[in-house]
């Protein structure tokens, strides 16, 4: 499955996408990379007066290069057509956070599969900044849920 | 006699993911996963994955799709337990 596809398939967009690219994606993980640009609205907020990244997106970062794009690779695999019908539930998250990421800065999502059962993934995610260092890292699991036609 | 351990492995598999309102004592064997015990869909796969290393046995989808009660996990327990 080409990376593009994999994208196409997210049912996300603007201003809630966090993922520019997948680097490589198996059945054992993926990893990906996204840019938070210094134009997004959330900045004039968090914090007033010096922008940073909340960690809410760094998490959600995690999450849809992580997890979604992964569940989306693992379901397609197993012969499961995701199209519009997918919906994904965030089950659990469990994050540590040891450096800020500032406006501009690309971030790179390192994902691996714990288990993939029951429509259930839960993977361990690992993010650094352009500087190699680790921005985060922690435990996401969500539930995928296709809605079968007829 | 294996039904009663069985019962009291898959209660102590079972209190790990109950949430707060609902307490070990509201387990009976008639307990609905989610409807009565408050037990979440992914928490469920986590209770089966449970079940799967504690009495060495392997789930299919249709068998989560049955699992709707504690009687009915124990009742799979006993089927898988029985073809091994």
């Amino acid at each position: 499955m080409l990376y593009k596809e994999i994208l196409q398939k997210l049912p996300y967009a603007h201003p809630f996408l966090f993922v520019d690219e997948i680097v490589s994606i198996n059945e054992k993980g993926v990893e990906g990379n996204f840019t938070f640009r210094s134009d997004a609205d959330f900045y004039k907020g968090h914090f007033k007066d010096h922008a940073v990244t909340p960690g809410v997106l760094l998490t959600e970062c995690c999450a849809q290069i992580g997890l979604v794009c992964l569940g989306i690779f693992l379901l397609e695999e197993e012969g499961v057509k995701t199209g519009k019908e997918i919906q994904i539930g965030l089950s659990s998250s469990e994050m540590e956070f040891y450096k800020p990421v500032f406006p501009d800065e690309k971030v790179v999502v390192k994902s691996s599969k714990q288990y993939f059962r029951f429509n259930k993934l839960k993977c361990e995610v690992k993010m650094y900044n352009d500087k190699e260092k680790l921005v985060c890292k922690g435990m996401i699991s969500g539930m995928f849920k296709l809605n079968q036609h007829g | 006699m294996a039904h009663k351990e069985n019962y009291t492995i898959l209660k102590d598999i079972i209190k790990i993911y109950l949430p707060e309102d609902v307490s070990v004592n509201d387990i009976s064997e008639d307990s609905h996963f989610i409807n009565e015990l408050n037990i979440n869909s992914a928490n469920l796969v986590d209770v089966v994955l449970d079940v799967e290393d504690a009495f060495d046995i392997r789930l299919e989808n249709e068998d989560m799709d049955q699992m709707q009660t504690v009687k009915d996990a124990l009742q799979i327990v006993d089927k898988k337990i029985s073809e091994k």
